[in-house]
């Protein structure tokens, strides 16, 4: 019930103020650009979104991502509206729980707002509609696991700007980490089992299984996982702060 | 309503609250003086449950704000130090917020939201946002928040700091009317709040208590009359702690 009033305010307060309209026009033209361009949408004439869409999706998420999350805590932290929080009947988890689904529902909007493409494809030629709707959960939960360390990060600072930096450069790596041209130069370097270490850190052995239209109970664990321990680590900080 | 059991609050070697105690009655408004630093916001922070003791007990109506939490919070208002509000919001916005958030819905939540509105004149910026108002109807704004669920108990950090002289002198009236039934702890740094609006105050200086009385009596102790001079004797100056 208070998660509920605190998600409605944080929703509101992003549609109230240019942040998520600019996200969500950046991330538009960014992910129709990069599909058009180099993602050849038009010359490959493939009507699955793997590679022209989605494919894009975390390299974007990573970037754009931590601006959606920064203020969370960060905010409450300098202006003290955190101590009104801090006293009002609600338990920290339940405003964590808030605030991230706010922060979740604006990039689900982002998403959803992809719906012409999706109309495109099935106007010139027939794809695997189910392949694409696993497409997109997969890039709403890297999106998600992006959200989750940014408010992690946001709980330890109360500077958006560090937490801005730091979340990006964490994100980055997570997006490094597993991607084949850098794994490939990395397996130069190291140990094969080094290697597999740094791969599951990465996001992409999980995004792209659910790429390619496969529901693996081991990626949406991964996901879940990721995240529950970041909002886990984020109550852990706030109360800790406080002591 | 309020009682203190020996609270203590220690930040690393620091000793900001050293085994404080008192009561405050219903009926009673109890100022609380003592100058910078003394322990009196982190003293306030505990009893509101924001910070947790390190060691020691605070009671609202009865319930500890350390066993059970989540009750104590909800039979008290409190205005922290500046109020800190949601600037992007309007002041409707926010009383309406801060009464979901406590549980209140529907026509019980307008009223509450409506009612603090007319005590804290507010009427006139109902509809502005937040950011935009002067720092004497933000503090109201702050006000306001504490009053909608008409808590037992009031804890109000320096609610009177940085207005003008006519805000100060309504806010005394208000705190004064409140009291009647209520138990009210105020912050101040101003000593004719003493006379203007408290039943009893207390001194506490390097998170001890060093005087406590009804203003005539602490005019009595002071041998000249004079709060300022028995403040003056009572408590250490920072200048000389540093020397």
């Amino acid at each position: 019930m208070s998660s509920l009033t605190i998600y409605k305010r944080e929703l509101t307060s992003y549609f109230a103020q240019p942040t998520a309209y600019a996200i969500i026009v950046i991330f538009l033209a960014l992910s129709m650009g990069l599909t058009f361009s180099f993602g050849s949408f038009m010359r490959v004439g493939d009507a699955s979104l793997e590679w022209t869409f989605f494919f894009w999706h975390p390299w974007i998420f990573m970037l754009l991502a931590p601006a959606v999350g920064m203020k969370l805590w960060a905010d409450e932290q300098r202006t003290g509206t955190i101590e009104l929080l801090g006293t009002f009947p609600v338990s920290t988890w339940s405003a964590i729980v808030g605030k991230f689904l706010a922060a979740a529902t604006v990039w689900l909007v982002a998403l959803l707002l992809t719906f012409p493409i999706v109309i495109t494809v099935n106007y010139l030629g027939d794809p695997d509609n189910g392949a694409i709707l696993a497409g997109y959960l997969g890039s709403f939960l890297v999106c998600c696991t992006f959200l989750a360390i940014t408010m992690l990060v946001s709980a330890c600072t109360r500077d958006q700007v560090v937490c801005l930096i730091v979340s990006v450069a964490i994100c980055v790596t997570m997006v490094l980490c597993g991607y084949d041209d850098f794994t490939r130069e990395l397996a130069k370097a190291t140990s094969p089992t080094a290697v597999e270490a740094i791969i599951s850190f990465g996001v992409w052995d999980h995004f792209r299984s659910l790429n390619r239209g496969l529901f693996r109970m081991q990626d949406l664990v991964w996901f879940a996982s990721f995240i529950f321990v970041c909002l886990l680590g984020t109550s852990a900080i706030l109360s800790a702060k406080r002591a | 309503m309020i009682e203190v059991e020996n609270l203590t609050k220690q930040f690393g070697s620091k000793l900001a609250v050293d085994d404080l105690s008192f009561i405050v009655k219903k009926g009673e408004v109890l100022g609380f003086l003592g100058p910078n630093g003394a322990g009196k916001s982190t003293t306030m922070r505990m009893i509101t449950g924001f910070l947790p003791p390190t060691s020691g007990d605070a009671k609202v109506c009865g319930i500890s704000v350390i066993d059970n939490p989540m009750a104590a919070k909800t039979k008290v208002g409190y205005l922290p130090e500046s109020a800190p509000l949601y600037l992007d919001m309007t002041v409707i916005g926010f009383l309406k917020f801060c009464a979901s958030i406590r549980g209140l819905a529907g026509s019980d939540r307008n009223d509450a939201v409506e009612r603090a509105i007319e005590t804290c004149f507010l009427t006139s910026v109902a509809k502005q946002s937040i950011d935009t108002l002067s720092k004497g109807y933000r503090h109201r704004t702050g006000l306001a928040q504490a009053l909608l669920h008409d808590p037992e108990v009031l804890i109000l950090d320096e609610p009177t700091d940085g207005l003008d002289p006519n805000q100060k002198y309504e806010v005394r009236q208000l705190i004064k009317r409140l009291g009647k039934d209520k138990a009210i702890l105020f912050s101040t740094h101003i000593l004719e709040e003493v006379d203007a609006a408290c039943t009893r105050a207390v001194i506490v200086d390097r998170g001890r208590i060093v005087a406590d009385g009804t203003p005539a009596e602490l005019h009595a102790q002071s041998g000249s009359g004079s709060l300022t001079d028995l403040f003056r004797s009572l408590t250490t100056r920072d200048t000389e702690e540093a020397a």
